[in-house]
């Protein structure tokens, strides 16, 4: 047994069946919550928001709002689903099976990630409900989806390690997560702000990583695509090499 | 016995990061096929142990082997001849009882084999609770669910970690019939517990581990032999100034005031003794007040085991 494939199999299942008896919470709620976004900035406002770049403001925002909620659900999840078997106690039957800590992370990371992308796709469904969507370069939007919900997925299996409480859990998200996305141009493009401001946005790493999505739809970017898929690439590495410190160490798993 | 070792610890110390010495080179052979009880009080290292072996504590130093195979460089192979049972009782509490062993076979990196599964949870008495959410189960029935779950992958090896803990009588009466059960289809069974009667009326050799040390690993019959001391204590009426010679033969002891005679006896032995005893007495006109019979504890044999450690003849 070289590879315990019965062992990923077997968690896979598990958290997408988590997702599934709180379907309400996973799936219906974040689609409702984008509705909203719709309803209140494209169909009340957008009428009077001029275009971006050509694309209606509503357009505009689908895929800014597809990334919000891939990285909000994408960290949520992971860091939910490892988080609550530490906290449960649950954790010791994970940690004394025959599971590598890569197989592991194959089965959290890859059910949280499957999640958002489905989230991510429903949303786009729900987007081309309210208006006219054109993807140009698909194949790279399917490629900054799936990094993205990978990447923000590792992160959040980091955090769930990392926190102690239900507090630290909420934390990072809340305080960084949310603030970075709102200021990483989802409802706006970086044109739009004074030179000093667009300077200092430019540090955020969330804005790489939105106007390359963008840029799969619209052709219409804030930075260039190289840099957002070093950016994404970069992030990806990095909770990686993390990660891969974590379990070597046994960093709040293993006394 | 020339049975082998299915489990080989050598050399075991384990040091937490607060400094705590839970371990101190710990060696024991645990024989295929038996039922081993680890005896000691809490904090002793008896999880720490077993938490080592099973692979959710790393040790600081040392080898163990489980079936021949490193419990660190063939993690793999080790872990999925193993099941544990926790002492606490973490369970899942949304899946059903079905789903959580039928996880459990997965994780260990077994092919679904639906067979087994309904012989574990019938074995267990859970198969009529299989579609029911485990937190509408009580406190036992959740230990049964962690026992089918730390069964449901066929493991040559059972950890029990105080199996007992918070189970009603008639549960663990059911418990050690599966215990030897399990023993008679060829599991080794290792489990843990500080209630003397446990091991008693379950293992066939015992442990007993204080303060991160192994004080002793014994047959049964041997260790309950020593288990089995008894003492009389006869207030005297009368303090006596010495011990009659007539009273020789029973190896009586006399406290300083002169006020206690104690009989340290083997609970076993013939019980006409103390009445010869007391006849003795009763002939040489040495009245008592009162009397009382004290078993030797598990606490004493600890006591007993620990000094003549320190004291180097062990």
């Amino acid at each position: 047994m070289s590879f315990n494939h019965h062992g990923v199999w077997a968690i896979y299942k598990f958290e997408m069946a988590r997702a599934k008896r709180t379907l309400w919470q996973s799936l219906v709620a974040p689609v409702i919550t984008t509705s909203l976004y719709f309803v209140v900035f494209g169909a009340a406002m957008g009428g009077r928001l001029s275009d971006v770049a050509g694309v209606p403001y509503g357009a505009f925002l689908v895929p800014g709002l597809i990334m919000l909620s891939l990285f909000t659900q994408s960290v949520s999840n992971a860091s939910f689903g490892i988080y609550f078997p530490k906290f449960s106690g649950t954790i010791y039957e994970i940690l004394s099976a025959p599971i590598s800590p890569l197989e592991a992370v194959i089965a959290y990371v890859g059910a949280a990630a499957s999640k958002s992308v489905i989230l991510g796709l429903v949303i786009l469904a729900t987007g081309a409900c309210f208006v006219p969507i054109t993807i140009e370069h698909p194949l790279w939007m399917i490629g900054f989806l799936l990094l993205t919900a990978i990447s923000f997925s590792l992160f959040g299996f980091i955090l769930g390690i990392w926190a102690r409480s239900f507090e630290e859990l909420q934390f990072v998200p809340l305080l960084i997560i949310t603030p970075l996305t709102f200021l990483g141009g989802v409802f706006y493009s970086l044109d739009m702000l004074s030179p000093l401001w667009r300077a200092v946005t430019l540090f955020n790493p969330v804005v790489y990583l939105i106007s390359g999505f963008r840029w799969s739809f619209y052709g219409m970017a804030d930075v260039s695509l190289w840099l957002s898929v070093a950016i994404s690439l970069g992030f990806l590495l990095v909770c990686s090499v993390v990660l891969w410190w974590i379990f070597k160490s046994g960093y709040r798993l293993k006394a | 016995m020339a049975m082998p070792a299915i489990i080989s610890i050598q050399d075991l110390t384990k040091t937490y990061q607060s400094g705590f010495k839970a371990l101190k080179g710990v060696s024991l052979d645990i024989r295929q096929g038996e039922i081993f009880a680890l005896l000691g009080p809490n904090g002793a290292g008896k999880t720490t142990l077993i938490s080592i072996v099973c692979g959710i504590v790393t040790p600081t130093s040392g080898r163990v082997l489980a079936d021949g195979f490193d419990i660190v460089s063939q993690w793999r192979e080790a872990r999925s001849r193993i099941g544990l049972v926790p002492q606490e009782l973490t369970t899942d509490a949304f899946e059903t009882v079905w789903d959580t062993v039928s996880f459990s076979r997965g994780l260990f990196g077994c092919a679904p084999n639906p067979a087994h599964i309904e012989k574990v949870l019938r074995q267990l008495s859970l198969w009529d609770k299989r579609k029911n959410q485990i937190m509408t189960l009580s406190g036992g029935m959740k230990r049964r669910v962690m026992i089918a779950k730390a069964l449901s992958h066929e493991p040559d090896i059972l950890f029990l970690d105080e199996p007992s803990a918070g189970v009603d009588v008639e549960l663990r009466r059911d418990m050690w019939q599966m215990v030897r059960a399990l023993r008679e289809s060829g599991v080794t069974i290792i489990l843990t517990t500080h209630y003397i009667e446990e091991a008693e009326e379950m293992a066939d050799r015992i442990g007993i581990i204080n303060h991160g040390e192994l004080v002793l690993a014994d047959e049964k019959s041997a260790l309950m032999q020593q288990l089995g001391q008894k003492q009389l204590s006869l207030s005297l009426l009368e303090p006596l100034a010495q011990l009659p010679d007539a009273l020789a033969p029973w190896d009586l002891q006399l406290s300083a005031d002169g006020q206690e005679l104690v009989y340290a006896f083997d609970a076993q032995a013939d019980r006409k003794e103390i009445s010869r005893l007391l006849r003795a007495l009763n002939e040489l006109d040495i009245g008592f007040r009162d009397l009382n019979t004290r078993e030797s504890s598990l606490e004493d044999i600890f006591v007993n085991l620990v000094h003549r450690r320190e004291g180097g003849t062990a």
